[in-house]
């Protein structure tokens, strides 16, 4: 039986990191190298884990799927990182970036992670430029900001529109640094397909050799798992090709308990979808809202051309309703009203599935020029997949799944359920309650991997000094490697199969987007939860898998990767129905105001909900960790 | 539903890295022109699957031309025709109905192919391992703006940084060159303040290492035409520059 200990440390929540630093064990120097730690993923939390360990002196081996540690779909954030530094003179502070991140959160989150997680911002901004991370400036020298979707301060740091890109790279060159300098063992094109535990611990991890096809096992004092969110359950999404809940989903199965998997947030501003066969969606950042206005003809039954159509009759639906955040509105509440509108029928565009994003204002305002500088690289991927130049028509945008605030249940020093066993970044739970504000993931994602993790991964590894990692010739590893190869072979001995991988994973999606997407309700979550057993079953007897096991198949990695989508995305449904409240990114039809926004159930819904793995035959059971909000007074958030 | 197309593909097929290769024609029939060049080769390996053969292996994975994973010979051309566009982010409408499409892995030799149209491209890592970094262990960072950088500065620096290792510059030089690459990495953090300690060191490593895997730079220009991020050529001028002083600095620094 799991209990859910979070390990908040006492005194008043400025307090409790500096505290927590002063009373966790620490590691002599010189015994750090006496310790391996594994790191899986490579992206901003994996990256800059696995580099800040090294540096400390700890033997650090990392894992990717991707080729080169650079490629992890961190690179792909465009926007910003949000740091409390208030360069801007705007009433910004440690304590306000925590009250908004709690509130943006919709009071879903853990306060002492998020405070904590506020403090750090600071020191990742410092720590970014120290390694030449390129962040625009203003012509003093001195950093940039830009205020970013859900803050009435500008706090947020950026790079173009590639802030993820450098910051990666920044993480990525720190890691190869470390690499050079033999601190780090880097495996690449590694699909690690399973965690090792032994006596409750975490032991190691099952890797399977993506060029060769071998499995095999590789041992540590510590696993740190940052692979990153679940958004592909739902198929079209932003999240790279690859992205997947694989690592995530077993360590669940081997006692890691999954928190909040019903929390997925819908970008508001993605490139409505084409066609049947498009792969994914593309995300344009939510920076653009700064300076593009949202709107769609009044008339469901407008057919006059974009520059045609009248001031009077365009329906600024989010300045209308909201005037004081207007476009600025949280990416949940953006998301919702775009919804609304489409589902009305006022949708635009061929298939009448978006939005018009209009920058004719801030054009006729600060110029074309001020706002190719501003937005150049977004407007030309734009206009590169729709074939429209936005600096003459009105962009066309679609919420699309981009982040998952559910992950793996973490206490305080980041640690699962399961001792050893770490989780950073998007993999984790902890730090964004039911809704990330913009420019919060790579924050959160760096400040796991460079601040959090190497003060609290020493506190479980000290008392372990003069312990040997357990030997891969353990029954642990032999059975788990035996496990997993017998899983891999199975798909492509098996003869026949009506479908690949992608049909399968395709109607897995619809599943989820129907039923358990930007809007859910009892009777669609009930659905879900008899239509995915049953697609999982068709999928295990009917895939076709071709090819050998024994070298590169892409099919292979992938049907993988779904099969464990296919388990977790009843798992999230159930959890969505558990959850009869509308908090953030998870809204039920049930539980809504008079005018349509969530309405949350304090009383019954403040907690994390974690649910414990029990099987293959049985639902799991839920645990709940209770929220207590002792700065931040609960509200009804209103952008009004 | 948009205009369809009809196209005949010559797709490069080769089973492993020792194995050889050759390639395979088939019909892409209705494929949509908003479709872009990865979905048309999905497309076609549904059809393939569907026939019981292995579909084509491709590096691919963010889809939005900045992870840097993708990338193929196009008629001849890295990325294809369009300018400044990944393979992910080229568009089917940038075809005509009935075109030939021959399509073929990277070729340079410091990138072996793995199968079909994947290479290995792990020598850029070790260009990076050579000196790529700006040395500052986490916690060591004074504060942010403590160092004032120029706009411009930070704006050339951004310009080279914007590389996405795709490998296109290798792929489309006569000699297999690295420079294009070399140079982005070098002057993102050689025009820094943050990068001059290391300058030096950093070039010169970087450099040789770059020359122990790939091949001469002879000033065709290819790379640039074919960089999807447009990374200017006057960065290996500056790489050069650079080198010639390391050289020298490097070599009064050993004899101090």
């Amino acid at each position: 039986m799991v209990t859910l200990d979070a390990k908040i440390p006492d005194g008043p929540v400025q307090d409790k990191w500096d505290n927590h630093k002063f009373s966790v064990k620490l590691v002599n120097p010189a015994n750090k190298r006496k310790f391996d730690v594994i790191v899986v993923g490579t992206g901003l939390a994996g990256a800059s884990a696995a580099a800040s360990l090294a540096e400390l002196g700890y033997n650090v081996k990392v894992f990717t799927f991707h080729d080169s540690p650079r490629r992890a779909h961190s690179i792909a954030a465009q926007g910003g990182i949000n740091g409390a530094k208030n360069y801007r003179n705007d009433g910004d502070s440690v304590y306000r970036l925590f009250y908004d991140t709690v509130k943006g959160g919709d009071y879903r989150s853990r306060e002492a992670n998020v405070y904590r997680l506020a403090q750090v911002s600071v020191d990742i901004i410092d720590q970014c430029a120290a390694q030449g991370v390129p962040f625009a400036r203003e012509y003093g020298g001195l950093l940039a900001n830009r205020s970013f979707g859900g803050a009435q301060v500008s706090r947020t740091f950026y790079a173009r529109g590639q802030t993820g890109q450098q910051l990666l790279l920044g993480a990525y060159q720190a890691l190869a640094g470390q690499i050079a300098a033999g601190k780090v063992t880097l495996y690449n094109r590694s699909d690690v397909l399973d965690i090792v535990t032994k006596d409750g611990a975490a032991r190691g991890i099952v890797v399977r050799d993506m060029l060769t096809g071998q499995v095999h096992a590789h041992s540590a004092h510590a696993v740190v798992l940052a692979t990153g969110g679940y958004g592909n359950v739902y198929y079209l999404s932003t999240n790279a090709m690859a992205s997947n809940v694989t690592a995530a989903w077993r360590a669940h199965r081997k006692g890691a308990l999954f928190a909040n998997p019903c929390y997925s947030q819908i970008h508001p501003t993605c490139i409505p979808a084409s066609d049947e066969f498009q792969s994914k969606l593309t995300l344009m950042s939510e920076s653009l809202r700064n300076d593009g206005r949202i709107w769609v003809p009044r008339d469901h039954d407008e057919t006059r051309a974009v520059a045609d159509i009248p001031e009077d009759d365009r329906y600024y639906y989010l300045e209308e309703k909201y005037p004081a955040f207007g476009n600025l509105v949280p990416r949940d509440v953006a998301s919702r009203n775009a919804k609304t509108v489409v589902d009305e029928g006022r949708g635009v565009g061929p298939l009448k599935n978006g939005v018009y994003l209009d920058f004719a204002a801030a054009i006729a305002r600060d110029g074309e020029q001020a706002v190719r500088e501003r937005y150049g690289n977004l407007f030309q991927m734009y206009e590169r997949i729709t074939g429209e130049d936005p600096y003459s028509v009105p962009m066309r945008i679609y919420p699309a799944i981009h982040y998952t605030m559910g992950g793996l249940w973490v206490d305080y020093n980041l640690m699962t359920t399961v001792p050893g066993l770490y989780a950073l970044g998007e993999a984790n739970f902890s730090d964004h309650g039911a809704n990330r504000l913009g420019a919060s993931a790579l924050m959160q994602g760096l400040a796991d991997g460079y601040f959090v993790l190497p003060y609290t991964i020493g506190d479980y590894l000290a008392p372990k000094l003069g312990e040997a990692a357990l030997s891969t010739d353990d029954p642990a590893f032999t059975d788990a490697i035996q496990a997993v190869d017998n899983r891999t072979r199975r798909w492509t001995s098996k003869k026949g199969g009506t479908h690949g991988v992608e049909y399968y994973h395709r109607e897995l999606g619809k599943i989820v987007w129907e039923y358990c997407g930007m809007a859910r309700n009892e009777a669609g979550l009930e659905k879900a939860l008899s239509e995915i057993p049953a697609l999982r079953e068709e999928f295990r007897k009917n895939v076709k898998v071709l090819g050998t096991p024994d070298g590169i198949n892409t099919m292979l990695e992938k049907v993988n990767r779904v099969d464990d989508f296919m388990e977790f995305a009843e798992l999230k449904a159930r959890d969505a129905l558990h959850r009869a409240e509308s908090c953030g990114g998870h809204f039920r039809e049930e539980s809504q105001t008079e005018e349509g926004e969530a309405l949350r159930d304090d009383e019954h819904f403040a907690y994390v909900g974690a649910w414990e793995w029990n099987g293959d035959d049985q639902a799991q059971t839920l645990h709940k960790e209770a929220l207590n909000f002792e700065n931040v007074a609960l509200t009804q958030r209103s952008y009004k | 539903m948009s205009k369809t197309l009809n196209l005949k593909l010559k797709i490069w097929r080769q089973s492993g890295p020792h194995a050889q290769g050759a390639f395979l024609e088939v019909d892409a029939n209705d494929i949509p022109e908003d479709a872009s060049f990865l979905e048309m080769l999905d497309i076609v390996n549904e059809r393939l699957i569907a026939d019981d053969v292995e579909p084509i292996t491709f590096g691919h994975d963010c889809r939005e031309g900045i992870c840097g994973t993708c990338g193929v010979m196009i008629n001849g051309q890295a990325h294809g025709p369009e300018k400044a566009t990944t393979t992910c982010q080229l568009h089917m409408r940038k075809f005509n109905d009935g075109d030939q499409i021959v399509v073929e892995p990277w070729k340079a030799t410091s990138f072996p192919v793995l199968k079909d149209l994947m290479v290995d491209r792990r020598a850029f890592d070790r260009i990076v391992e050579a000196g790529g970094y700006i040395s500052a262990p986490t916690g060591t960072a004074p504060d942010a703006n403590e160092i004032p950088i120029p706009k411009e500065v930070a704006d050339s620096s951004m310009d080279a940084a914007a590389c996405i290792g795709c490998g296109a510059c290798v792929a489309a030089c006569p000699n297999s060159a690295a420079q294009l690459f070399t140079s982005a990495k070098l002057h993102h953090l050689n025009v820094l303040p943050q990068g001059q300690p290391e300058r030096w060191r950093r070039t010169e490593a970087m450099v040789e290492t770059m020359e122990d895997f790939f091949g001469s730079c002879t000033n065709h220009g290819e790379c640039h035409e074919a960089c999807p991020k447009e990374i200017s050529l006057d960065f290996i001028a500056f790489m050069n520059r650079d080198y010639v002083r390391a050289k020298i600095t490097n070599r009064s620094l050993a004899s101090q």
